[in-house]
């Protein structure tokens, strides 16, 4: 809570005594900020650290276990979007060509990532966990077409280029 | 032929030529190395770097900013006037660095077998000198902003000349006192007359008014109304670019350095010592360097600190505070040194 002072009406001497006070208070708060290390982040060589639960750009993920995509193109996801930005395409599993662990599986998966407002529902509307919100937040292109990602490109091992919060800090 | 000024201590031809070369190469490199301590500092005043990209630690900053105004092509408004447009920051750096040459550095010193005094010359009327230069370096200001034939310039050099006229006063009046109490006028004479005590003690008020008022005369913060950036786009440089604007840029920080000097000069014993100690005479310039960094330290933490004032505050300010505050200075003064000699 800020206490707001109501300065008195400006006088000869009370006056400019005030004035000179507060001067001279002014002088040593900005000397307090000197004598203090600057605060900033010298970004693109240090990056300032997310928390956990930090919605920055999506993974899909595979069973650790037996290497299969955890995602059974269900869509639901899609549904989800209120950015209308992904797309589903999903195929039958065959014995021979076996993607996912369900019956069927995103043949397709496409996230327009200019136009995802990075809400999560995705993540909440999947019922496998196939989907995820990372925490790499550096998504800039020269290309808006670059920033279509497909399945391969959310499938890979991103590079954790973004360091992690830790609890309390 | 009447006499004007008495020079105080002739040198032979070649060493005023010599010293004059030095005094200028070490000035003038004295403007960059403010120029990035300005940034640096207010960057850390405001709990950040500052520039540290270019160079070591952002050191090369300043020949980076010079490099690029002086590489940029002059271009002057349609409604300008091409030959007073072009004068004017000449007229400003020219002014600047003539104020420069009066801020002793050193005693007479033995150099090379000659007697040489470490200061570029010693008039007999040293503040009259500074005023002068003072003065006529408005004219800088007041043809810039005037010739550009823009509102926003002209607005600027307005507020610049009354600024300046009003403060030059309470300025003159500041060093009164001082002048009075060492029966001198001229700088070096005053620094001597320090041997005892520093002006900055018994003339404290007379101090503080007169960086007050230096404030005002070089127009820095919280005085800066002739820039002024957020109402007058940039005040009576508005509409200079390139090398222009780069003189009237490098004649605000030497204007700072002559200030800084001048305070150094007349509060604060110039190249003397505390406490007595008397070092061989290459110290003194050293030590008048370092007095004057503190000063132009205050220079920039005051910038930090104070937002600018209003016009009608500065002038009330200028006119009702500080006048009768110099004018009741320079008359104890008076008196005092009456009663006591």
């Amino acid at each position: 809570m800020i206490e707001v002072k109501r300065t008195p009406a400006p006088g000869a001497a009370r006056g400019t005594w005030r004035t000179f006070r507060e001067t001279v208070r002014g002088l040593l708060t900005t000397f307090g900020r000197f004598t203090e290390h600057p605060v900033t982040v010298q970004y693109p060589e240090e990056k300032t650290p997310v928390y956990p639960r930090f919605r920055g750009r999506h993974k899909l993920h595979r069973f650790e276990d037996t290497g299969l995509e955890k995602c059974v193109g269900c869509s639901l996801c899609a549904a989800a979007c209120p950015a209308d930005c992904i797309r589903v395409v999903a195929a039958e599993n065959t014995p021979s060509n076996r993607v996912s662990a369900g019956e069927r599986y995103a043949a397709v998966y496409e996230i327009n990532l200019s136009r995802c407002i990075f809400c999560g529902y995705c993540e909440v509307a999947c019922p496998f966990d196939a989907i995820t919100m990372g925490h790499d937040y550096e998504l800039s292109d020269y290309d808006r077409s670059d920033l279509i990602f497909t399945k391969e490109m959310l499938l890979a091992e991103p590079l954790e280029r973004t360091p992690l919060r830790n609890e309390g800090e | 032929m009447t006499t004007i000024a008495i020079v105080g201590y002739y040198e032979a031809w070649w060493v005023q030529i010599l010293k004059a070369i030095v005094i200028f190469a070490v000035g003038l490199q004295l403007v960059p190395v403010v120029l990035i301590a300005e940034r640096k500092l207010l960057g850390r005043f405001q709990s950040r770097y500052g520039p540290n990209r270019v160079g070591p630690y952002g050191a090369l900053q300043p020949l980076a900013d010079i490099l690029k105004l002086l590489t940029k092509e002059q271009f002057r408004p349609t409604s300008s006037i091409g030959f007073l447009f072009a004068f004017a920051p000449l007229i400003s750096i020219l002014t600047a660095v003539a104020a420069f040459a009066i801020i002793p550095f050193g005693n007479v010193q033995h150099i090379f077998g000659e007697r040489v005094g470490l200061y570029g010359v010693d008039v007999s009327v040293g503040p009259l000198y500074l005023f002068a230069f003072g003065a006529i370096a408005f004219y800088g200001i007041m043809i810039g902003g005037w010739s550009s034939g823009s509102k926003y310039s002209f607005l600027g050099a307005m507020r610049g000349a009354a600024q300046l006229i009003s403060y030059e006063v309470s300025q003159g009046l500041a060093l009164v006192g001082v002048i009075f109490t060492a029966q001198t006028l001229s700088l070096t004479g005053i620094v001597t007359a320090q041997k005892g005590m520093w002006y900055i003690v018994p003339q404290f008020f007379g101090f503080l008014i007169f960086l007050t008022a230096s404030f005002a005369e070089t127009n820095r913060a919280p005085f800066d109304l002739t820039e002024a950036d957020a109402e007058l786009v940039g005040g009576y440089n508005t509409e200079y670019g390139g090398g222009r604007f780069a003189s009237y840029y490098f004649a605000e920080y030497l204007n700072v350095l002559v200030v800084s000097g001048i305070v150094t000069t007349v509060f604060l014993g110039g190249w003397l010592m505390p406490f007595g100690i008397h070092p061989p005479g290459w110290v003194d310039p050293f030590v008048v360097l370092f007095k004057m960094s503190l000063f132009t330290f205050l220079f920039i933490w005051v910038r930090a600190t104070l937002p600018r004032l209003r016009y009608d505050q500065l002038m009330s300010f200028g006119w009702k505070v500080l006048l009768p505050l110099a004018t009741l200075n320079a008359l104890v003064t008076a008196v005092l040194v009456v009663v006591t000699h």
